[in-house]
Parts: C-alpha cells; sequence; structure tokens
C-alpha cells in the first residue's frame, strides 16, 4: 500500500510548467543560434532570435515566482543545505543509482513528508536553480543590452565571457534537463513522476516497520 | 647628485620630444598659405575696390581640418599637388573650380609602390558596382575616400569596432545626408531605418559591422570589395554571418594584421575580440567537448536504462 503525499503546491506546478516549456524553447532556439548549419527545425535565424529573447525574458520572470514562493512558503525547507554529511550522503545517492538500483536494495534516502528530494536531486536542483540560472539570467539580460556590458575584463573581451557564460551554463542546463527527464522516469513505473507535476502528489513507500 | 639626476632626465626628454616633433608632418608654407583661410570659419581679405579689409564666412564645405589633413595618407602633400596654383591669388578665378581634378587612380594606376593596395584591381571592380552604374565617372573614388583626411583604417587599426565605424562613416556621408545623396544621385534618400526594417538589433549591427559586408560581393583577394551591389542584391541572410562559416571571415575578419597585432596569439585573439557574432564564434575544441559530454550522457542513460530492463525482467 502506497502513501499520497501533495508535494507540488500549484504555485510550484505553475512555476514548473512554464520554466520546462521555457527552457527547452530556449534550448532549441539556442542551439539554431549558435550552430546555425544545423537547420534546426527549419526556423529562420531572425524567428529563432526573437522567441530566444521573448522566452527568456518570460523564464527570467518566471524564476521570480520560484524565488519568491522559497522565501515566502514551506517550499524553501527542501533546499537548505546541511553541509554536515552532504559529500557522504550523495555518494550513497550516487551509489545507489549506478549499482543498488540494480540488486533491488532500498532507498537510502527515501521521500517523505521532511524529505522531497533524495540528496542527489537536491544539490542538483540547488547548483542549477541558485548558481546556473542567475548566471543565465544576468548574462541573458547583458546580451539583450551590449552596450551594458563591459568592454574588456583584463584582457578579455566583455562580451566575449558574456556569451561564452551564457551558451556554456545553458549547455549544461540542457545537460540537466536530459538527466532530469531520464531520472524522473525512474519511479514505480516510468510515467508515475511526471504525473505527479500535474496533479501535484507523490506516491511513497511507507517505512517498513 | 639629485640634480645631476634632474638634469639627465631632462636632457632624455628634449631628446625624446624633438624626435617625436621631428618624426610629425609639418604643414608647408605653401599649404599655411592656403589654410590661413581655409582652415577657419571666416577669412580676411583686402578688398581692392572697397580699399577696405573685409572679413567674410568661409564656405563651411571648403573648410580644411588641419589637424585631419596631416594625420591622412595625403598630409604630406602641397595643396597644389591636387589643386591649380592659380588658387594662390584671391578672389580665385571663377572657372578654377571647373577645373578636372586627379582621381586615385590618375596617381596610384600601375603604381608599384602601393602595388598592395590593387589600385587597378579597384577600378575593374568598381566599374561593375551600383555606384559607376548610376553616376558613371563623375562617381569618383573621392566621393567616398576624401582624399584630405583618408587614413587606411583596415590596415592599420587592431580594432575592429574603429574599422567599423570608420568605414561606415564613409557609406552614412552621402546615406545619411539628404544634401549630399541628392547632389549624387539626383534621387530621394531612402530612410535608413525603414529600408532595414527586416534586421533585428539594427542599431547594434550598424556598429558592429560595416555596411559593405552585406552590400558588396566579397572578393578573396581584396582587402575591401569596391563591387557595390544592387539593393535588391544585398545580404539579407542571417545565416550568411551568423554561421561557423561567416562571411565575415571572409571580410571584416580576414585581415590578418589585427590578429597578429594583437600580439596575443590565436586563443587571445579569440577571446579579447571586440565582437562576438553569434553562430560565427564556434571554437573547435569546445564544439568537441560539448559533443563528447552530450555523447558520454547518451551512452549512460542508455547503459543504465538496458541494466534496469535486465533487472525488472529477471524480477
Amino acid at each position: 500500500m502506497t502513501e499520497r503525499i501533495y508535494f507540488y503546491p500549484i504555485w510550484l506546478r505553475i512555476w514548473h510548467g512554464i520554466n520546462a516549456l521555457g527552457i527547452i524553447v530556449l534550448i532549441f532556439t539556442g542551439i539554431r543560434l549558435q550552430y546555425s548549419d544545423l537547420d534546426v527545425l527549419g526556423m529562420g535565424f531572425g524567428q529563432a532570435v526573437s522567441l530566444h529573447n521573448i522566452f527568456g525574458i518570460l523564464v527570467s520572470v518566471n524564476y521570480l515566482l520560484f524565488v519568491l514562493g522559497n522565501i515566502f512558503t514551506s517550499n524553501k525547507k527542501y533546499y537548505r543545505i546541511k553541509p554536515k554529511g552532504l559529500i557522504n550522503r550523495v555518494k550513497r545517492q550516487a551509489r545507489f543509482y549506478t549499482s543498488g538500483l540494480f540488486k533491488g536494495e532500498e532507498q537510502p534516502f527515501p521521500l517523505s513528508e521532511k524529505r522531497k528530494f533524495n540528496p542527489l536531486q537536491k544539490y542538483s536542483y540547488i547548483i542549477v536553480m541558485y548558481l546556473f540560472m542567475p548566471i543565465l539570467i544576468i548574462t541573458g539580460i547583458a546580451l539583450l543590452f551590449p552596450e551594458l556590458i563591459v568592454e574588456k575584463i583584463y584582457s578579455f573581451s566583455g562580451i566575449f565571457l558574456t556569451a561564452f557564460f551564457h551558451a556554456g551554463i545553458g549547455f549544461l542546463v540542457s545537460i540537466f534537463l536530459i538527466v532530469h527527464l531520464y531520472v524522473a522516469s525512474i519511479g514505480k513505473s516510468p510515467l508515475d513522476n511526471f504525473r505527479s507535476i500535474f496533479n501535484g502528489y507523490h506516491d511513497v513507500e511507507p517505512k517498513k516497520k | 647628485m639629485s640634480q645631476r639626476k634632474n638634469y639627465i632626465w631632462l636632457v632624455c626628454l628634449l631628446l625624446v620630444s624633438s624626435y617625436s616633433v621631428a618624426d610629425e608632418v609639418q604643414l608647408s608654407e605653401a599649404n599655411k598659405h592656403c589654410l590661413e583661410c581655409h582652415a577657419n570659419q571666416t577669412f580676411k581679405f583686402y578688398n581692392e575696390w572697397m580699399e577696405t579689409t573685409s572679413i567674410r564666412m568661409m564656405n563651411p564645405f571648403y573648410i580644411i581640418d588641419s589637424i585631419s589633413y596631416l594625420s591622412g595618407v595625403h598630409g604630406s602633400f602641397n595643396c597644389f599637388d591636387c589643386h591649380s596654383p592659380d588658387y594662390e591669388t584671391y578672389p580665385h578665378n571663377a572657372e578654377l573650380k571647373l577645373e578636372p581634378l586627379n582621381t586615385c587612380i590618375d596617381c596610384h594606376g600601375g603604381d608599384e609602390t602601393y602595388a598592395d593596395f590593387k589600385f587597378d584591381m579597384i577600378e575593374e571592380e568598381f566599374s561593375k558596382s551600383i555606384h559607376y552604374k548610376i553616376s558613371g565617372e563623375s562617381f569618383t573614388c573621392s566621393k567616398c575616400h576624401n582624399p584630405h583626411y583618408y587614413k587606411t583604417t583596415a590596415r592599420m587599426s587592431a580594432s575592429i569596432n574603429e574599422i567599423v565605424s570608420y568605414n561606415n562613416t564613409m557609406c552614412l556621408s552621402c546615406h545619411n545626408n539628404d544634401l549630399k545623396y541628392q547632389t549624387v544621385s539626383g534621387t530621394q534618400l531612402p530612410q535608413l531605418g525603414v529600408v532595414h526594417d527586416w534586421l533585428p538589433n539594427q542599431e547594434l549591427h550598424f556598429q558592429k559591422v560595416r555596411c559593405i559586408e552585406c552590400h558588396t560581393q566579397v572578393v578573396d583577394s581584396f582587402m575591401v570589395s569596391h563591387n557595390i551591389l544592387p539593393k535588391e542584391e544585398a545580404l539579407n541572410d542571417c545565416n550568411g554571418c551568423h554561421s561557423a562559416n561567416s562571411l565575415l571571415k571572409a571580410s571584416l575578419y580576414k585581415y590578418q594584421n589585427i590578429q597578429a597585432r594583437s600580439e596575443e596569439g590565436k586563443l587571445g585573439a579569440l577571446i579579447s575580440n571586440e565582437a562576438y557574432i553569434i553562430g560565427a564564434n564556434q571554437n573547435p575544441f569546445l564544439k568537441l567537448i560539448s559533443w563528447i559530454i552530450f555523447g558520454i550522457t547518451l551512452f549512460a542513460i542508455a547503459l543504465h536504462w538496458i541494466f534496469r530492463t535486465i533487472k525488472r525482467k529477471k524480477s
């Protein structure tokens, strides 16, 4: 018998939906802009620029919703960094994904009301949401208004560094998205977690006594 | 001791400053005579009819900026090398205005000293251009290349921004000036913003790319293409520049001297380049790394999925 926990409140699901759609559009238009020789989706360059700008602004504004939600609701508790034993917890979870899972071992950190994410999930989300996203938003705004960019940072071109970080971090986010989608399919059934982001409920195994 | 040191410094300073002064092009006496009037907004002359000294305003089109003149490629020339010596007297003979002036080819055609500039090929290319087709011989080089101030910025400057700005100012001197445009073409000046309506980030493009990038046919053997195309044939395909084999590499960025002068090597030149062109600044090393990371991710996922499937089947 599984237990249903209401993990994802409505504001979080709205934020997640907009973010997911926005990031996918940004990745495709970003690839179109960076590798115009690939002819991604037969999209025109000007069209890709407009879409990238519009969805970049949309995702940035939406990011504010995530930050405000995590300031003013109890959702923030899931993102608290606990440095003590952090590396060991992440290692244990990684070991589970790479070996324990195939041996039928129990989840080392089963999900509960107090623990929405396993350690690997939690810290990858923290890195993506509180490090990568701000860098992408700041560099993105700078590239929208290149006159704001400092011309030279020591001997480096300001615009090159800005574009380099924007494209480089954007690439890492796209790698994160692929892994995120795959890991989400590791549930009781492959569609379980995807269902949860629509209805807000997550099925967890009750603790064994 | 310290007085002696100061004295040595003073001598060094004088030596350096005398060297730099000697190195600069100086105005010749003959040019000073012309520029006495033509470098100022007003000029003074003795009116023999009235027997008085008169002060008149100089026609703004005939005012010469003596500093820019001296730093231009023809800075060491005397005015009379190109203009009639009869200009020495005032009032100038009205017919002098009709004197045929030398064109670039008159002096530089077959000129071995400046063979590198390929003046004869430029002439040939220019004769195919829309400027020549519309205005014929009357469209002289000086319409774009002001012989009084011209600098070979594309060859001398290490800054792409400077090259772009200098070059576009030449085009805009007519294409953003009603009076000059109508004098040359006899037609109404099209509004640049409107005709470039299709171009995203217009202002940024105008600042960072030369007009000739899209409005000329790029020729490999040339520094600057002179075959200005009719507007219908101008490039309006973003991919032309925003791609790995960007046209800009064959034009604006082909100046090897820009990289050589930057003295920062290939990587240094890449990261210190003032311009970043989406799609064109593809670094093969970073591209390879990103493909490897992408490949490893997909491979790891595929492997994980296979093990999961095997485990599911076993249980």
